[in-house]
């Protein structure tokens, strides 16, 4: 009897009391899922790789590896596998180069000049992807084999001869298995990454402030590098980071394209885990190789002078 | 001021927290020891109620089924009656140790029932526990019809855990429409017109066998002064530009397409390709002799079923129809004369049964303990991949 009469007035409390702090923890809900996920799949992954990078080398898979903060590790990788981390940071950085130049000329041209075509041009800048990056690349190897016709084009322009002379291939004229293929398999593959962020900057830009900029009388090349250029930094900015950072740790196109003097540290990594069970060396080189690349995408985003990447 | 330096303090408490947390995550991620006991760690064999046999092989290593042409794996589970799930998802030994060896190492199940691998590989996981034994009872055919210089390897001396599938060569493979005659293994070191056109195995037994032998040391017996000699002499082939790669299986493939005219190859694969311009020859030098062996790994759940697959390849009938299609060694007594009936051609086949003069040419090598053959592992991967 008592507890009809007393029901309303407690709900009614109740809800006026329980609304703003549900509205507090709705935010920390929604948070949860990204958590656990970051926490599953980065934290204890990057602790055990940490751990790794520090295991007694004396270790085997077999034996056991122990984790005896064994820092020379890291002496040892970098001393021994040097000439690799330098390629794997050219390469990728020739790459994102490449990638920075078709890409930006591609990007404008979808965003400025395709009018109505510009959808299809978007699709098609995706389309490689409906194939998988294991397949194409081994077309690739098909495309520059060396008794195809791409080979033997290049020889007859004399094209390989000035590739040998850059010595981005050997001396015996072929594509395939030198530092040329593996950069443009690199630059092949990582495209889009670049095409596409630089597409949504230029997108925003507002057309008025170039036509601004000539009514102004900047002839159209000093309006692009004053106005347009700029304005697409947050692009820029995010296409180079998405291109030179998976490419510094690819391996496949290395593995596919290129041939014994081309391996990039990828390679080494995968070798080390892989075949020799060298779980100390491989993860005091992967540890190097992620320090490295943090340490230069701070120095460049800073230089850079763009806190909002997109 | 005491507000900030409460702040500070704080925040150094929070970091130093965080750090001494890290510092004993760090120690929580050491690997177990690996070493498993195959008598205790097994699980019930279903094999009466469910038949099934789950496989892993080597890349092209079995017949297929080919219009009326029936294939000895469609033949055996006719017989049987066993669903037998066969995947050639074994490329490289050290690749499919990978694999495993964090399931068999901890325990668990590799979730197949059979794998074949060579010699050095099958040797290394009975040692460290990882491989059951068969039922001699249930593999009469094995031990009745198996040839005798496979019968006791050092590793296995009663083949009570493993049965070879087939056994093979390593020498050279060339593209004859591309390059002239080649015989022996120190041509693809040396001469100017392979530079940047072979390519040598990831397999160390065999490249470095090979390699020893190219400097007159026999890979059965030999000095760590000579193995770093032939290490030195590798590492400076792959700098001249003289090799264009390591591979596992895939070198067929380059081959047929022309970008390497000449490699080191295994016997069968070259009469496999159906390619008539490729060509196999054993190099002066001498011949690599491996086996790749059959093992039942640790909780595999159809032990039953893989002894009857086993006892069925140690048929003559069954095993020259595999011969006939693999090209490699047959390690099965009275195949030959199976062979008659099979495909005639075959009957003389050097590759699938070797004569004496050419076996007397093969080598084993040097049975190696733990930690030296991760020191030459060391050593040969850092010229393949580096």
């Amino acid at each position: 009897m008592t507890s009809t009469a007393g029901v309303p007035p407690v709900s009614t409390h109740d809800t006026t009391a329980v609304k703003p702090r549900g509205r507090k923890l709705t935010g920390y809900w929604l948070i949860l899922p990204g958590a656990i996920w970051l926490g599953l799949f980065f934290v204890i992954p990057f602790y055990s790789l940490v751990s790794a990078s520090l295991y007694d080398p004396a270790g085997s898979v077999l034996t056991g590896y122990e984790m005896t903060w064994h820092v020379a590790n890291f002496a040892d990788a970098i001393g021994q596998y040097k000439v690799q981390i330098g390629r794997s940071l050219l390469y990728a950085g020739s790459a994102t180069a490449l990638c920075l130049v078709i890409g930006y000329v591609l990007a404008y041209a979808i965003a400025f000049k395709s009018g109505r075509w510009k959808n299809l041009m978007l699709v098609l800048v995706i389309a490689p992807f409906f194939t998988s990056f294991l397949l194409r690349t081994l077309s690739w190897k098909l495309i520059l084999a060396d008794d195809g016709w791409v080979v033997d084009t290049a020889q007859a322009l004399h094209l390989t001869n000035v590739l040998n002379l850059i010595g981005l291939t050997s001396t015996d004229d072929r594509l395939l298995a030198t530092p040329f293929a593996v950069i443009a398999g690199l630059t092949y593959n990582f495209l889009p990454f670049m095409v596409l962020p630089l597409y949504a900057s230029l997108e925003k830009v507002d057309i008025r402030l170039i036509e601004a900029s000539s009514d102004l009388y900047a002839s159209p090349i000093r309006g692009f590098f004053k106005v347009t250029f700029p304005l697409s930094l947050p692009g820029v900015v995010a296409g180079t980071l998405l291109t030179f950072i998976p490419a510094a740790g690819d391996y496949i196109n290395a593995e596919l394209l290129g041939d014994t003097n081309t391996r990039m540290v990828g390679n080494v990594i995968q070798n080390l885990f892989t075949a020799q069970g060298d779980y100390a060396a491989a993860g005091a080189l992967s540890v190097t190789l992620m320090v490295i690349i943090v340490g230069a995408v701070l120095v460049y985003v800073r230089t850079a002078g763009t806190e909002e990447l997109v | 001021m005491a507000a900030v330096r409460r702040r500070t303090m704080l925040k150094g408490v929070g970091g130093m927290a965080a750090l001494g947390v890290s510092a004993l995550a760090l120690t929580r991620f050491d690997t177990p020891d690996r070493e498993q006991d195959p008598e205790k760690c097994f699980a019930e064999d279903v094999s009466d109620t469910q038949k099934r046999l789950v496989i892993s092989n080597w890349v092209e290593y079995i017949d297929e089924d080919d219009g009326d042409y029936v294939s000895t794996l469609t033949q055996f589970e006719r017989d049987t009656g066993i669903d037998v799930r066969y995947t050639a998802d074994v490329n490289d030994n050290n690749e499919f140790f990978a694999k495993v060896s964090n399931q068999l190492g901890s325990c668990s199940s590799s979730k197949r029932d059979l794998f074949a691998l060579t010699d050095w590989m099958a040797a290394r996981m009975i040692q460290v526990g990882w491989i059951q034994k068969l039922d001699a009872a249930n593999v009469p055919n094995l031990h009745a019809n198996i040839i005798d210089s496979l019968k006791a390897p050092a590793w296995d001396p009663k083949r009570e855990y493993s049965a070879p599938w087939q056994s093979g060569l390593t020498g050279i493979a060339y593209n004859k429409a591309k390059v002239g005659e080649i015989k022996s293994f120190e041509e693809l070191l040396t001469r100017k017109d392979l530079k940047g056109r072979i390519s040598m195995l990831t397999e160390m037994q065999d490249t470095m066998g090979l390699m020893l032998m190219v400097a007159g040391v026999s890979p059965d017996d030999f000095t760590d002064d000579e193995w770093q000699n032939a290490i030195d002499r590798l590492r400076k082939a792959r700098d001249d530009g003289q090799v264009r790669s390591f591979t596992g299986n895939s070198y067929v493939q380059d081959l047929a397409a022309g970008n390497i005219v000449a490699c080191e190859a295994w016997s069968g694969d070259i009469a496999n390709s159906g390619d008539e311009n490729l060509v196999w020859i054993p190099p002066e030098e001498g011949i690599m002799i491996w086996a790749d062996n059959m093992l039942v790994p640790n909780l595999a759940t159809h032990q039953a079923n893989a002894e009857r697959w086993i006892d069925y390849y140690y048929q003559p009938e069954v095993a020259a129809k595999l011969a006939a299609y693999n090209s490699y060694i047959c390690p099965v007594k009275g195949a030959q004369e199976a062979m008659e009936e099979v495909d005639p051609e075959q009957v003389e086949n050097d590759l699938i049964f070797p004569s004496s003069e050419t076996l007397a040419k093969t080598r084993r090598f040097m049975a190696l303990d733990e930690a030296k053959m991760r020191d030459y592992q060391k050593d040969f991967a850092d010229v393949t991949s580096s």
